[in-house]
């Protein structure tokens, strides 16, 4: 197979283009949340300056190999996420680096961010960081099984493990789309979506005021950084999958904005809609309400 | 000390014994060192328009003054439209609003969350009882003035100040963030020894090494 090289500084694009839409994304929808609120919300580009600062921190403390290597996993979680899916539908510039079979691979680096995490702040030491491991891997592990069995009904339904094919199926008008095509698969994927964005009511992992901001409560200056940054590229690779399995991707940047603006903003408007649960609580909606919609999806297939 | 705190012998799970020493063991005990800024000023310049429009503070209400800072996040003041949040570990913080009188007991604490905050980190010494005691000037177990113990950068005075005031004095932190001049925690790490002994003569029961973070 015939390498294509100048994929490399497309998809360098892509990611720099995510990024930046990531951190303003970020900030307009917490600004929302804020609004909400009746406050004022944060400036849109708050979320640079906290970055700038963390990166310059002069004093970085470290807890062992683990600890350097959780951000780093953390953020090639989101980047493989996001270079190996399509962002941009019959673009040579943006489909990056898909391949067939690529949906398998999506769905490992959706969950690799949290192991690698779960391995650094493990191994700071600090019990809250422990405990927060503990929440969060139950928690996603059950908000990634009705999203599993979603991606396997709609894997079914077109015949297909590549995310290539499964967007050109639904090409051709809205009724083409997953949505219209296998409701309940999108109904339980997106039940999953709110599960995984960390926004409330599924946010007790990372909540300041639980125990205190869960499994980062170690991670520091420029590690800090680093998971910030990816906190910018994660929801909207994650996001570029649903666009592309479930709303039928996008063929240009503004239909790809405008699409992943309304996705996140679909978790922003349960977060300040709805109070936080517990995570036995968050665990057993989850097994109740997502799950039998996933497994019903595939059935009905 | 406490008992916790001796040296003990711990079975492990695979049955093989050792010796723990928690003083060590738990804690790092090299002293701080002054870390200079970026070697060129317009670099440095940036970091401290950074630092000063991202103040995260250390929640950590030490006194009765941490109740003015809870409607500065709530919709009345909203304190996060000037890029100030709260953040809840010593480890992300780089602001540490010292809220009121401290106790001695408190003032350990205290110690502890401020040497484990990264630097740059800067100290508010917020209402009048920690420029000189205020109302508490004649108690046994408070201490009268904040920067004998840790470095102050800034201080609010009133009993209490309100809201409006704390937020008037993020702005002038901003203002001493952004002139070069929030360097406490270098001062803290140069008179090192002075602010130790100044500790000591205070916490009476010392149990943790001199420098914890």
């Amino acid at each position: 197979m015939q390498f294509d090289w100048m994929k490399i500084p497309y998809s360098l694009l892509t990611l720099f283009i995510v990024v930046n839409y990531g951190f303003l994304l970020g900030a307009l929808i917490q600004k929302m949340g804020a609004r909400a609120g009746r406050r004022y919300g944060i400036p849109i580009w708050q979320n640079y300056v906290d970055m700038l600062k963390n990166y310059s921190m002069r004093s970085s403390i470290t807890h062992g190999a683990m600890f350097y290597l959780g951000p780093v996993f953390r953020l090639s979680g989101g980047v493989g996420l996001l270079l190996f899916v399509p962002t941009i539908y019959g673009s040579y510039m943006f489909s990056n680096l898909s391949f067939a079979g690529d949906l398998i691979l999506a769905l490992y680096f959706v969950f690799f961010g949290t192991l690698g995490m779960a391995l650094g702040a493990g191994e700071s030491g600090h019990p809250h960081a422990a405990i927060g491991i503990t929440r969060g891997l139950s928690q996603v592990s059950t908000a990634e099984l009705p999203f599993a069995l979603a991606v396997f009904s709609v894997a079914l339904q077109y015949q297909t493990l590549s995310v290539t094919d499964i967007v050109a199926a639904q090409q051709g008008g809205m009724m083409n789309w997953t949505l219209f095509t296998n409701p309940l698969a999108v109904a339980a994927a997106m039940l999953a979506f709110l599960g995984t964005m960390m926004r409330p009511p599924f946010d007790v992992v990372v909540a300041p005021q639980e125990i205190p901001i869960g499994p980062p409560t170690e991670y520091h200056s420029s590690y800090l950084a680093m998971m910030q940054t990816n906190r910018a590229i994660f929801p909207i690779a994650k996001i570029v999958i649903y666009m592309n399995l479930f709303f039928g991707g996008a063929d240009s940047w503004p239909v790809f904005f405008f699409k992943v603006f309304l996705i996140y903003l679909w978790s922003a408007f349960v977060g300040v809609v709805f109070p936080r649960f517990r995570v036995e609580q968050s665990i057993r909606w989850f097994l109740i309400w997502a799950v039998p919609l996933g497994i019903l999806s595939i059935v009905l297939v | 000390m406490k008992e916790e705190l001796k040296i003990r012998v711990v079975k492990g799970p695979d049955g093989v014994e050792f010796e723990v020493e928690p003083l060590r063991d738990y804690y790092c005990e090299a002293a701080p060192t002054v870390m200079p800024g970026a070697y060129i000023k317009i670099v440095e310049d940036m970091f401290n328009w950074a630092r000063s429009e991202s103040i995260w503070i250390l929640g950590f209400g030490t006194g009765c003054g941490a109740i003015e800072m809870r409607p500065l996040m709530t919709p009345r003041f909203d304190a996060y439209r000037y890029g100030v949040q709260w953040r809840p570990t010593p480890r992300q913080a780089n602001l540490f609003v010292i809220s009121g009188y401290l106790s001695t007991k408190t003032l350990k604490r205290a110690i502890r969350a401020y040497e484990q905050m990264q630097s740059p980190k800067y100290v508010i010494g917020l209402g009048s009882c920690t420029i000189n005691g205020g109302m508490y000037w004649d108690s046994y177990n408070t201490i009268k003035r904040l920067d004998d113990y840790l470095p102050v950068d800034l201080y609010i005075a009133g009993c209490m100040p309100r809201p409006e005031a704390l937020l008037a004095g993020f702005m002038d932190m901003k203002k001493l963030i952004r002139a070069g001049r929030g360097e406490g925690a270098n001062l803290y790490a140069e008179n090192f020894e002075w602010y130790k002994a100044n500790q000591k003569r205070v916490i009476h029961d010392w149990d943790m090494p001199d420098y914890n973070w």
